[in-house]
């Protein structure tokens, strides 16, 4: 025989330093819903699996590329030059921007809606890319489409970052409305995941979803005020057009970084539909969740 | 305080075979099937519809056990008894159709080995990663992060992304960090049919550890070795119900006549292969266990009994008989030979028909495939010879330390103390 097998066994060290374990609490486990409040709790227990969780989406993004994180900035800067090129000059949506150079109108559009729409997109595709772990590990369920929201969020920063080179550039003036710009993350972030929770838990029975989604993404894109502004929209249409959850919230991104008047009205209609949207989502998640990895 | 740990009531779970079989349903073909479902429910409107109910497949029945505090529970059974529903409804992961669990203390459960790894993530990142998906607190990890490294002898590749491991460091590096969870209650599946040798062990020791400190363990394995050196009673499951729960040989040894249903005794009457006078015939072979119960699989380490019936020839008695075996491996190189009279035995004044049987005490062989040749001689002649026919030996516990030997090295075990006396010390 030319291998040798190991014989050796190496002796397991006792667990230095294990503390005593928690006082055990008791789980019943039973068919039927459950808690809202329980559910909230639970997540709450595994906010280091959901912030573990998008922190890896971010660090493997741009593992085995040869520009790596500058891909963050490209994105949004070539999107924005095609975006001017075609929209802005052919078309002459430009000459209806009045007071601000167009990039910086498109950009500032560009980027919530950039983060609505990947957000939106991981969100919704989460649970089934993340099958493996549904089936073989217990967490609450809602830490999946939470945390596939990380790395848009991240892209979204360095976009803000790029976005604030440009004005810079252009010499546009910044404001105090600024502050208000933490509020308008959290209003596009309760749209997305409304809309993203609700998304998730369809698409692991319908997988039509994932080609529904982008499709609506599409024309969404063009129902939602990016690259013109809303009042080329005749003005009985547009209180209709902030019913759209992230419409009213992309107005006001706007008017903060190009300091113009906030459209508070258009802005509370859209944050409306997105609270709306939020608790439907929760809703309907958390009645099918406790299926999902039958499913899946 | 209840004494039990885990109480199962009653537990019952459907699974709708339509949807097991086919998650990705076409939304279209959804839409038609619940219309026409509308369409029929009104035609027959008031009768039970029993077409639904065929659709549907009961993983689990009526499961019923409790499991105490400090416990090691195997659950064994065939593929497709239950064993994996039954640990993930107690792993959360599904829920029950009737019935109902109650679970007193954190539960860490183990179905998969690197539930979460992902490949281009390093060592360091994916201890992180997977053991907040194992339910986890990041300081919890960290202040365990030296021991599991450790654990898992992995050191030196611990920024290298894992998809760069060889399949043993991932593994080792899996269960580390699932070893390291310190649950009250830790399930486990399966896990120890990965990795090589020496780390079987250290997980078997990881494991006997974690119920030393007074947490439960429950293991599903069908490894036999595995479940009698750790499990201190077991529970069988069979087409989704427990069909034993008590004592772990009792278990194991039933798990192992279910392999195969028809016993494991073979009628050699007809055999016509077969070498001398004729005086004693060979009628049939039965494996026996300690009970006395037929079985088809011999375990290594384990009481095995050979039986051997008989017949003579006439009505005269013969004397001076010495039966034996032969226990050869599959290329026909004889291993063991046996015969009554190297124990100083014969038998004498046999008529009609009767049974010889050997004990052999502690079978000497590793998990294999074997041949047995039987023959029987009076006063020194042949009178019946041939080959009885297959053995399958299962991996057991030999030396008494959940060892059976290496089958890929030597069938063939023997007992030996190791000492070591160092003459100079360096």
């Amino acid at each position: 025989m030319s291998a040798v097998m190991p014989l050796t066994v190496d002796p397991v060290t006792p667990a230095a330093g294990a503390h005593a374990a928690p006082p055990g609490r008791e789980v019943v486990l039973r068919p039927g819903r459950r808690s809202w409040l329980g559910e909230l709790r639970e997540l709450w227990d595994y906010r280091d699996l959901v912030l573990l969780l998008g922190l890896r989406d971010v660090q493997v993004r741009y593992k085995q590329t040869a520009l790596g994180a500058a891909w963050a900035i490209l994105q949004p800067l070539m999107t924005m030059v095609v975006l001017n090129l075609f929209f802005g000059r052919l078309l002459g949506v430009a000459q209806h921007v009045h007071g601000i150079p167009y990039p910086i109108f498109v950009i500032a559009g560009l980027l919530p809606w950039t983060l609505f729409s990947t957000a939106v997109t991981a969100a919704s595709n989460s649970l089934v890319t993340h099958a493996g772990i549904i089936q073989k590990a217990y967490f609450p369920r809602l830490a999946v489409p939470i945390a596939a929201v990380g790395a848009p969020l991240v892209d979204c920063a360095v976009g803000l970052l790029v976005l604030a080179g440009m004005m810079a550039w252009f010499g546009v003036a910044v404001s105090w409305k600024l502050m208000l710009l933490p509020l308008l993350l959290a209003s596009t972030l309760t749209a997305v995941l409304g809309i993203g929770i609700l998304l998730a838990s369809i698409t692991v029975w319908y997988r039509d979803f994932r080609h529904v989604i982008g499709f609506m993404l599409q024309v969404g894109f063009f129902l939602t005020p990016v690259i013109y502004p809303v009042k080329i929209v005749r003005e009985e249409f547009q209180a209709l057009l902030s019913l759209n959850p992230i419409g009213g919230v992309i107005e006001a991104f706007r008017a903060v970084i190009l300091d113009t008047p906030i459209p508070w009205m258009h802005w509370s209609i859209s944050a409306t539909t997105g609270c709306l949207a939020l608790v439907v989502g929760l809703m309907h998640f958390v009645r099918m969740e406790r299926r999902f990895a039958d499913v899946v | 305080m209840s004494q039990y740990v885990i109480e199962i009531d009653n537990l019952s779970k459907r699974y709708l075979l339509g949807r097991l079989r086919d998650p990705q349903v076409n939304m279209g073909e959804a839409l038609v099937s619940a219309g026409r479902r509308a369409l029929g429910r009104l035609r027959r409107l008031g009768r039970a519809s029993p077409d639904r109910l065929d659709e549907s497949f009961w993983a689990l029945h009526d499961v019923s056990f409790a499991v105490e505090r400090g416990q090691v529970l195997g659950v064994i059974g065939r593929n497709g008894a239950g064993k994996s529903t039954l640990l993930k409804i107690l792993s959360r992961i599904t829920e029950p159709t009737r019935g109902k669990v109650t679970l007193r203390g954190r539960v860490g459960s183990l179905l998969e080995v690197g539930t979460g790894f992902h490949p281009e993530l390093s060592g360091r990142e994916n201890i992180f990663l997977n053991g907040a998906i194992l339910g986890m607190r990041r300081r919890e990890i960290a202040a365990k992060f030296d021991q599991i490294v450790d654990f898992a002898e992995v050191g030196r590749f611990l920024d290298t992304p894992v998809k760069r491991y060889s399949s043993g460091m991932y593994v080792r590096l899996a269960f580390a960090v699932a070893a390291h969870l310190e649950p009250e209650v830790l399930i486990v599946d399966e896990v120890l049919a990965v990795g090589d040798a020496g780390f079987q062990k250290k997980c078997l020791g990881k494991m006997s550890e974690v119920a030393g400190e007074g947490r439960t363990v429950l293991l599903v394995s069908h490894q036999m070795a595995a479940i009698q050196s750790l499990c201190h009673r077991v529970v069988m499951l069979d087409g989704g119900r427990v069909t034993y729960a008590g004592d772990t040989a009792e278990g194991v040894g039933r798990y192992l006549r279910s392999l195969r249903p028809q016993n494991g005794s073979q009628n050699l009457l007809s055999h016509t292969v077969r070498q001398g006078d004729g005086r004693i015939t060979i009628r049939s072979m039965q494996l026996r266990d300690t009970e006395g119960h037929t079985i088809d699989h011999a375990i290594c380490g384990q009481k095995l009994v050979l039986a051997i019936g008989y017949r003579v020839r006439g009505g005269s008695a013969v004397s001076r008989v010495v039966p034996s075996f032969a226990i050869r491996d599959s290329r026909g190189v004889s291993l063991i030979l046996h015969r009554s009279n190297f124990t100083g035995q014969r038998f004498d004044d046999l008529t009609g028909e009767g049974e010889f049987t050997c004990v052999i005490p502690r079978l000497p062989l590793t998990a294999g495939q074997y041949e047995v040749g039987l023959n029987i001689e009076v006063d020194g002649r042949v009178s019946d010879n041939l080959v009885a026919g297959g053995l399958s030996v299962e991996d057991g516990d030999f030396f008494g330390t959940g060892c059976g030997g290496h089958p890929g090295h030597s069938p063939v075990l023997v007992e030996g103390d190791w000492a070591c006396q160092p003459l100079r010390a360096a």
